[in-house]
């Protein structure tokens, strides 16, 4: 068979080679004006937030006049209790879920049902999730408004992203592993708990916090569970649980950063809008600064882990 | 070397134990396999293998006998069985969903393809290296005592016995002991390999089972890989998959040839490679596929 030469067709090199450089300007540009956006909104909000923020008393005083003066003291608070308590109970839970649907759950139905219902659950909108937990928790069990209806509402929508995150976390932990502990007479279990979880750890930590950042900032859900407001008063030194004053009675109403927002946002009047923005910036470096913790906490875990 | 052989490592006392491991630390003394059967004494054997996946019947009654003291390699063309055979032995094709092993497989005496078998008391015993070098994300000193540990050793001293004899066991000794709580992924793809030999050794396994061992290292760290077999096969079998025919003839004393699914031939090594009896046989030596 004589050798044949390919010809190259220098107009059609041209053409392909245009249509490249197309594709890098539109493709930079899109992601250019992706960018942009998030700067502009996120300087937009530190520009009208920042001087509520730093004015004094706003982080250390709860708000008063039905909002619309004081500080957010309660309301940051409240958030950040409702998202402890969320994790406490949807990771253990999603842990377990994870671990079961990669490592045990036999290939099958009972493994599709439960993907599935995941998949359903994390694509339920917020609200729906908010007015389940109204009808169940805080009707059906009288948890009325409080901060464990609203926790345990966030666990709902907080489960399925775990799950997903902790799946794939313990997907990419290679076969082999799974085999050479296997290999040396220690039990799937042994193997799941000193070996795959470890090694999952950074990402699972990651992604942990991530949620976190979406839990932080939700509003929809507790609207209806957690309640629109702060007991007036909360003594964080209390202790008697039972106490409505008591701030780490799980079972007093709460207020989230996001749910003040809304509504304050309400009140129409200009303070208020003040607060509501000073708020907002609030919330926005929270949820900021737990990406960059994620970051920062995986790549310290990994290199620990690693010790490389 | 051979008054040690008399004691096997399991009685043998502790200081004894690090002699003899040491002993045949030392590479350059090894005498490579005759390519002749030199033992009488079978460890492992199995009778009418049979292993399917899913409907798939991807070995036939396979019987073949591992002796003490003898490296067997089983050669033949990929996804001839081979490989499947090797994972029945300890029982690993149980963890493959839809894997079916049929036959007897008998650790000595007692057929342990049983729904009843222990399986992790006997995975202890019958030890695997896998084809990629596998060690866990821990350092070099962890990765020994993980299992020990788990199987109930917490005694310091012990682990730090243990940490030192296997790993002079596996030839990787002098190269690591400076850096024994680094992570096992600062080494070598080589030194990774002898890692994961010395983690099975720190069980003291009767028998072990190496799956294509050096099928992702470089030459040099092959022929250390084959050294380090010739040295530890004293007390024990050593089954080993391979895909080099040289290193077959090399290290071990008797072949068995797969193809198709079929056990078709066993017998001493020279007798294989020399006086080859099956024409399939033949034809792969000689090249005639792969």
């Amino acid at each position: 068979m004589a050798s044949t030469r390919i010809h190259i067709d220098e107009a059609r090199l041209g053409r392909v080679q245009k249509q490249d450089r197309i594709a890098t300007g539109v493709l930079t540009a899109i992601a250019a004006i992706v960018m942009l956006i998030v700067i502009a909104m996120v300087a937009y909000i530190l520009f009208e937030g920042v001087s509520t923020l730093f004015q004094p008393g706003f982080l250390t005083q709860p708000s008063r006049a039905n909002g619309t003066q004081g500080g957010v003291l309660y309301q940051l608070f409240d958030s950040f209790y409702l998202l402890l308590i969320t994790l406490a109970i949807s990771v253990p839970i999603s842990l377990g879920g994870a671990v079961f649907l990669v490592e045990y759950a036999p290939n099958g139905p009972i493994r599709d049902i439960a993907s599935t219902a995941i998949e359903t659950l994390s694509s339920l909108p917020s609200i729906v999730v908010g007015m389940f937990g109204f009808l169940v928790f805080s009707v059906q069990l009288g948890w009325k408004y409080s901060i464990i209806s609203g926790a345990v509402a966030l666990t709902m929508f907080n489960i399925p992203i775990l799950v997903r995150v902790i799946q794939q976390a313990l997907e990419d932990v290679p076969q082999a592993q799974r085999d050479a502990c296997l290999a040396m007479g220690l039990t799937r279990w042994e193997a799941t708990l000193h070996i795959l979880i470890p090694e999952a750890m950074p990402a699972i930590v990651t992604g942990i916090v991530l949620s976190a950042g979406r839990v932080f900032g939700e509003a929809a859900a507790l609207l209806f569970t957690s309640g629109m407001s702060s007991p007036v008063r909360l003594n964080f030194l209390s202790f008697n649980l039972s106490s409505p004053t008591c701030a780490w009675n799980v079972f007093r109403p709460g207020e989230s950063l996001a749910v003040h927002i809304y509504k304050i946002y309400g009140e129409g009047s200009p303070e208020a809008q003040q607060i509501v923005w000073g708020t907002a910036a609030l919330l926005m470096i929270c949820v900021l600064l737990f990406n960059v913790v994620a970051r920062i906490v995986g790549k310290q875990l990994a290199r620990r882990m690693t010790a490389e | 070397m051979s008054e040690m052989k008399a004691t096997p490592a399991a009685e043998a006392a502790p200081s004894e134990t690090q002699n003899f491991l040491s002993s045949v630390g030392e590479s350059e003394k090894r005498v490579r396999a005759s390519g002749k059967a030199v033992s009488d004494e079978v460890v492992l054997s199995t009778k009418d293998v049979n292993v399917y996946y899913g409907d798939h019947h991807a070995l036939h009654d396979t019987s073949l006998d591992f002796h003490k003291g003898e490296i067997t390699a089983l050669i033949g063309p990929s996804g001839c069985g081979k490989s499947t055979f090797l994972r029945s032995l300890n029982l690993m094709n149980r963890e493959i969903r839809g894997c079916r092993v049929e036959g007897e497989i008998n650790y000595r005496g007692r057929n342990v393809n049983t729904k009843t078998e222990n399986t992790y008391e006997l995975r202890r015993s019958i030890g695997m290296v896998f084809q990629q070098p596998n060690p866990f994300r821990k350092s070099i000193r962890d990765n020994i005592t993980f299992a020990p540990k788990r199987h109930g050793i917490i005694d310091r001293d012990e682990l730090d016995r243990m940490v030192e004899e296997s790993l002079r066991g596996a030839a990787l000794w002098d190269e690591v002991k400076d850096k024994l709580d680094k992570s096992a992924y600062a080494l070598s793809g080589g030194q990774q390999q002898r890692l994961c030999i010395a983690r099975t050794l720190a069980l003291n396994p009767d028998v072990i089972l190496f799956d294509e061992p050096c099928s992702a290292l470089d030459p040099i760290s092959t022929l250390a890989i084959e050294d380090l077999m010739s040295s530890i096969v004293a007390d024990r079998a050593i089954v080993i998959v391979t895909h080099n025919m040289e290193q077959a003839s090399r290290v071990s004393n008797r072949t068995a040839f797969f193809y198709m699914g079929d056990m078709v031939e066993y017998d001493e090594t020279d007798e294989i490679f020399q006086r080859p009896k099956d024409k399939r046989l033949n034809d792969y030596l000689t090249g005639m596929f792969s």
